[in-house]
């Protein structure tokens, strides 16, 4: 904790920028997917799930002390790791914190075609949905 | 005759290329096939020599793309052997074309409570069309189910054709599974009751013969881009005494013989089912892809397609894990798998980063994959310039990647 969005993102960036080559860098992302804990079988709700034509993302949010824990998962593991990184980089943050920062590591390490519409893993729909729970739970503080 | 795969593969200029530092190797032929240059030359040939809005115009450049136009249909005809050139309506493809059938033949002959037989294995473009005539009239889709090898179980069929069933509509091969179904039994059974039968042959016209009278379907649907010809474009042939007796699709130009606000009467066949201005650079270049497949010849491409088929199942059928879908006893050069629990997004993705173009997912067959409970397969088909190497590549791959997930 103490560490800013801004200051995971780069400290992800960092991490990758180890690998010169592909084959190692997926090996990492399959490696987080592997470890991505936290995702309790009571979650996976339909009301969770973002359906992709490829693969499907689970994404549950909760709201504590002023904070915004998430915990998701999905059925392919390199999505999973993704997944992983964009709960690493936004888990822990207030509604506030989440809406203003743009998550830019993704195409910074070189996996912004994951992120394309047509990939249709979840990944596009998962981010929008994050930020629909900061901006839900930021109408509900306020309200 | 052997064929030259290397001469073949020339003839593709796409080919050539590099996908992520590695040369491509193209396995995603049932999704689309690529285009020889005689193809992409014909429609160059159309846009810059004789492009110009057909029938009806008076001038030399319309009536030679007229001509081109109308030679591409008998094409089509000769291609599967229909016995009239009215006969072959040209459509965007296989998905509009059924949907001309579920729209026309519908409004023309189904009620509420008339049936209307698929099977399992149906592409979504032949299963959605009929849902909404379900919702839209009331009719009953019923399926043919499969076995575990991913053949229909046609035991009960006499059973499934009632006095209410008024079409069956299957695949001719699978897209997903690539099971060659036995469409002559089915078309035979129904019409001994008969019923009228529609083939989609949108994964079969480039892998075997189709004649439409030794088959005596009523309906036969295939697209261009499936068969090394351009996108957009598709036929959809039919007996003429069911196309006569159907409603229009749209309306508009080309479709009409006259037109008033008291009525408008309709064209004869085969206008009376392309309203407005069809796509004719597409159907030159489908036909000049029919051209180039028959040069080949199609004998010769299933012969060898099938060496691929053989040599490609022999191969990965080494690899720890992996599980085939789809292995009937008649199968095209189609291969559905999975190994060990290996999402086929993950094996898609990385053998992507190997130059290997595969299909992952569900193949747009929902129903087939909830058959096997499965989220998808990978697939890799084949068409006429994959060579044993490419095949030999994508085994050592699949094998890389599944270490990478072990």
């Amino acid at each position: 904790m103490g560490m800013t969005i801004k200051e995971i993102q780069e400290e992800i960036v960092e991490e990758f920028s180890v690998f010169d080559d592909w084959m190692d860098k997926y090996s990492y992302l399959i490696e987080i997917g592997n470890d991505l804990e936290g995702f309790e079988e009571e979650y996976r709700l339909d009301t969770n799930l973002i359906e992709g034509c490829q693969s499907r993302v689970w994404l549950h949010g909760e709201l504590k002390d002023g904070k915004i824990h998430y915990v998701a998962d999905s059925d392919a593991i390199i999505v999973k790791g993704i997944v992983g990184l964009l709960v690493r980089a936004l888990d822990g943050r207030t509604p506030d914190e989440i809406l203003e920062n743009d998550l830019t590591f993704v195409e910074e390490i070189g996996l912004k075609e994951h992120l394309s519409p047509t990939r249709s893993n979840g990944l596009v729909a998962m981010i929008k949905q994050m930020r629909l729970y900061a901006l839900a739970f930021k109408a509900k503080q306020s309200s | 005759m052997s064929i030259d795969i290397q001469k073949i593969r020339k003839d593709f200029p796409i080919l050539d290329q590099m996908v992520h530092g590695k040369p491509l190797a193209y396995f995603d032929n049932a999704a689309t096939a690529h285009k020889p240059q005689q193809v992409i030359d014909a429609i160059d040939e159309v846009y810059t020599t004789y492009n110009s809005n057909i029938h009806r115009g008076v001038h030399h450049l319309s009536n030679v793309c007229t001509q081109a136009f109308e030679d591409a249909r008998v094409k089509v005809q000769n291609f599967i052997n229909a016995p009239h050139s009215h006969e072959v309506i040209f459509t965007r493809g296989t998905t509009e074309a059924i949907n001309l059938i579920a729209t026309s033949f519908g409004e023309s002959f189904l009620k509420a409570g008339d049936e209307v037989i698929v099977s399992q294995l149906e592409h979504h473009s032949n299963i959605v069309p009929w849902q909404l005539l379900e919702k839209r009239k009331g009719i009953v889709l019923k399926v043919i189910p499969i076995n575990d090898a991913g053949e229909l179980v046609l035991d009960d069929l006499d059973d499934f054709l009632t006095e209410r069933t008024k079409l069956v509509a299957v695949a001719h091969i699978s897209n997903a599974l690539g099971t060659i179904n036995p469409i002559k039994t089915i078309i035979d059974r129904a019409h001994a009751k008969s019923i009228p039968v529609m083939i989609d042959g949108a994964q079969a016209v480039q892998h075997l013969k189709v004649d439409v009278q030794a088959l005596d379907c009523d309906f036969y649907v295939f697209s261009g881009h499936k068969i090394y010809g351009p996108t957009g474009i598709g036929a959809l042939y039919g007996k003429e005494e069911w196309l006569n007796k159907m409603e229009p699709y749209q309306g508009g130009g080309e479709m009409i013989q006259t037109v008033s606000f008291d009525g408008t009467t309709f064209n004869e066949l085969p206008f009376k089912f392309e309203a407005g201005t069809p796509d004719y650079s597409g159907a030159v270049g489908m036909g000049a892809a029919i051209d180039y497949v028959n040069a080949i010849g199609l004998e010769n491409i299933a012969a060898y397609e099938q060496e691929l088929l053989e040599y490609g199942m022999e191969q990965l059928s080494q690899i720890p894990g992996i599980q085939f879908y789809g292995t009937a006893k008649e199968k095209a050069s189609v291969i559905s798998f999975i190994v060990g629990n290996i999402h086929p997004f993950d094996m898609g993705t990385m053998l992507d980063k190997l130059g290997l173009a595969v299909r992952t997912g569900h193949h747009c067959a929902q129903p087939l994959m909830q058959r096997y409970n499965i989220p998808g397969t990978v697939r890799a088909s084949f068409a006429v310039y994959n060579t044993k190497e490419e095949i030999d590549r994508l085994v050592a791959g699949v094998k890389r990647v599944s270490l990478l997930f072990a």
